[in-house]
């Protein structure tokens, strides 16, 4: 063995090495911060939490109305979100596959996958917020349904076009008009996938902080009027992480916990259901 | 004969026919108007900023990009200081992010054994999924002390006193600052740039890696010279993905860079950003001209972020292109 072989080899070794080293430092901060989470989250963690609206400053309380008012307001969100985005990605799987229309929307689509959130929440602002004169529940679903759909657009087309083209052939072959053929075949054989999609969507919106700060802002108290300010975990843990109290720091904890464990559950079973019908999913994660 | 029918009464079938060709009309303008509805998202976005950050455009002028005062008091605002707190925590998490991310790509693509690759792959992916404010609450809480207690110290007693850098590391020990929030945001984009370097590493045609095989390389010889030239393209499309993903990151920012307006040459010291500007003051911004300066913020990192992340979608659709050709 020659010595420049000897040295190439050890200078493999070593570089390889350095990259498992990489791989073990990226897994340790993710282990690390879901263990600070369960740590700092879960002693907090009582009936309290999940039957109590949130508390004055050194008084006992939960996050009951936070955690209603996220899942109200994701919940618009994505059914504002969902059947648009659906639409939309079925007229660039469908419709337009080869025209300049449909590469420029898939082009501006995948920018706005990754704009930042908070821009959204200023867009939001100006033509919602500022028109109807007060901060509102419906303009941070607004603003999540905005944020959801480039993440179901992009899905909903690669799901669609994974569906092979016989069907949607021997459909056509029965007479049935395309959209027949859409509804009935494609949506049906792609469903795994679309579904896949809107789970991440949701996983996404669910913690979305910044666009909700002025629109939806917050609320200290229990509310169901979607035309007024209403609570929400984000804004929840924002303040009460920043604040100097010790029992708002522990529910910011527990509103973080209890978010991450939501979005995490979330993730992996979309990545499951996936995995289980064979659809690669590409894109945002 | 009977059972003829007059040509003017329409055949129930052809009703039918009509029926379903209006319905597919119908849909497929449907979905045409959602898909339009994107483009209409992009103008709209574009245009309410633009209205909303006009009052402090038409005032301040070009001095808007040019100043570092930043006074509600004196109604006088400058967007320096923050656009240069995104651009250094952005640097510096990119100068953290991307040697790390190539580390576990190349791990991921040519060491791991096979079974293990697809477990650890979505657990990095799994860090993206995790809410940038659960980032923020943490780097406030358990990054930011360990910092201020073991690596600021150290920093300021052994590259403070060295020419040139040394500047970057003067001062106090805050904790949080452009430094904190610059490895903050290093942690959050880390997936993004991993997630899209292994896609394009194992691209590389696997004749040409064999190839070098034959000829007497090791496995690093491969890495460097074979598979990091030929997925340049993709790995730059990454990083100026992650990049754009640093440049308007709010929530995580805001809890640790220290919101200051000011700008100083050490990178311990607190700074402020864009998006962390706006989180910070805009509902509780008083007067127009106020308002209208933080909407003009959030117009310039719109615009910032859209060049970035559109010449990194334009160079990976390239490569995408490219690799479709050759497999074809």
């Amino acid at each position: 063995m020659t010595k420049a072989l000897r040295r190439r080899r050890f200078v493999s070794a070593v570089a390889l090495g350095v990259s498992m080293l990489a791989t073990v430092l990226g897994l340790a901060i993710l282990g690390a911060i879901l263990w600070t989470l369960v740590v700092k989250g879960f002693g907090g963690w009582s009936i309290a939490v999940f039957t109590q609206s949130t508390p004055a400053p050194q008084s006992e309380g939960g996050l009951l109305n936070a955690i209603f008012g996220s899942a109200v307001m994701t919940a618009i969100g994505i059914g504002i979100g969902a059947p648009v985005g659906v639409l939309a990605g079925t007229y660039l799987a469908e419709y337009g596959r080869r025209n300049k229309f449909t590469s420029t929307v898939r082009f501006i689509n995948d920018v706005l996958l990754s704009a930042p959130s908070i821009v959204i929440g200023l867009f939001v602002y100006t033509v919602v917020v500022a028109r109807m004169g007060h901060f509102s529940a419906i303009a941070g679903a607004i603003s999540l349904a905005i944020i959801s759909l480039p993440v179901i657009v992009r899905t909903t087309e690669d799901m669609l076009r994974l569906v092979p083209k016989s069907m949607r052939e021997g459909s056509a072959a029965l007479g049935a008009q395309p959209w027949r053929t859409v509804t009935n075949v494609v949506y049906p054989a792609a469903r795994s996938g679309l579904i896949t999609g809107m789970l991440l969507a949701i996983a996404r919106i669910s913690g979305e902080t910044a666009p909700l700060l002025f629109t939806a802002l917050n609320n200290q108290f229990w509310s169901t009027n979607l035309n007024g300010p209403m609570a929400n975990l984000p804004a929840v843990i924002f303040l009460y992480a920043m604040s100097p109290y010790e029992n708002w720091q522990a529910l910011a904890w527990s509103g973080a916990l209890l978010i991450t464990l939501f979005v995490l559950v979330l993730s992996i079973i979309a990545r499951s259901i996936a995995a289980l019908f064979g659809a690669g999913q590409r894109g945002a994660p | 004969m009977s059972t003829a029918q007059p040509l003017h009464a329409r055949h129930p079938l052809q009703e039918r026919l009509q029926r379903e060709a209006s319905a597919e009309a119908i849909f497929r303008w449907a979905t045409l108007c959602a898909a339009a509805l994107v483009l209409v998202l992009l103008a709209g976005v574009l245009i309410s900023l633009a209205y909303g950050a006009w009052p402090a455009l038409k005032t301040f002028q070009w001095r808007f990009l040019a100043t570092e005062v930043w006074n509600p008091v004196t109604r006088k605002f400058g967007a320096l200081a923050p656009v240069y707190g995104t651009v250094v925590t952005s640097i510096i998490a990119m100068l953290i992010a991307i040697p790390i991310a190539f580390g576990i790509a190349v791990f991921l693509t040519e060491t791991c054994p096979r079974w293990l690759r697809t477990p650890i792959a979505v657990a990095i992916e799994l860090l993206a999924a995790i809410p940038s404010i659960v980032f923020g609450i943490w780097g406030l809480f358990i990054l930011a002390p360990i910092l201020q207690q073991y690596v600021q110290p150290w920093l300021i007693d052994h590259v403070g006193p060295l020419p040139l850098v040394g500047a970057l590391f003067q001062g106090a020990p805050y904790g949080i600052g452009l430094l904190t929030a610059g490895i903050v945001l290093a942690i959050m984009v880390l997936p993004f740039i991993t997630a899209v370097m292994r896609e394009v590493f194992q691209m590389t045609p696997t004749s040409l890696k064999e190839a070098a095989y034959a000829a007497g390389a090791t496995q690093w010889d491969v890495v460097w010279d074979i598979v990091l030239p030929w997925s340049r393209p993709g790995i730059i499309g990454g990083i100026m993905l992650g990049l754009g993903r640093a440049l308007g990151e709010t929530m995580a920012v805001t809890f640790v860079v220290g919101n200051a307006h000011r700008i100083s040459t050490s990178l311990l010291a607190p700074g402020t950003t864009i998006a962390a500007a706006i989180a910070n003051e805009f509902t509780e911004a008083v007067g127009d001209l106020y308002t209208s300066s933080l909407i003009a913020l959030g117009l310039i990192l719109f615009v910032l972020t859209f060049v970035v992340i559109a010449g990194a979608r334009l160079l990976l659709l390239k490569l995408e292109r490219g690799a479709t050709r050759r497999s074809a």
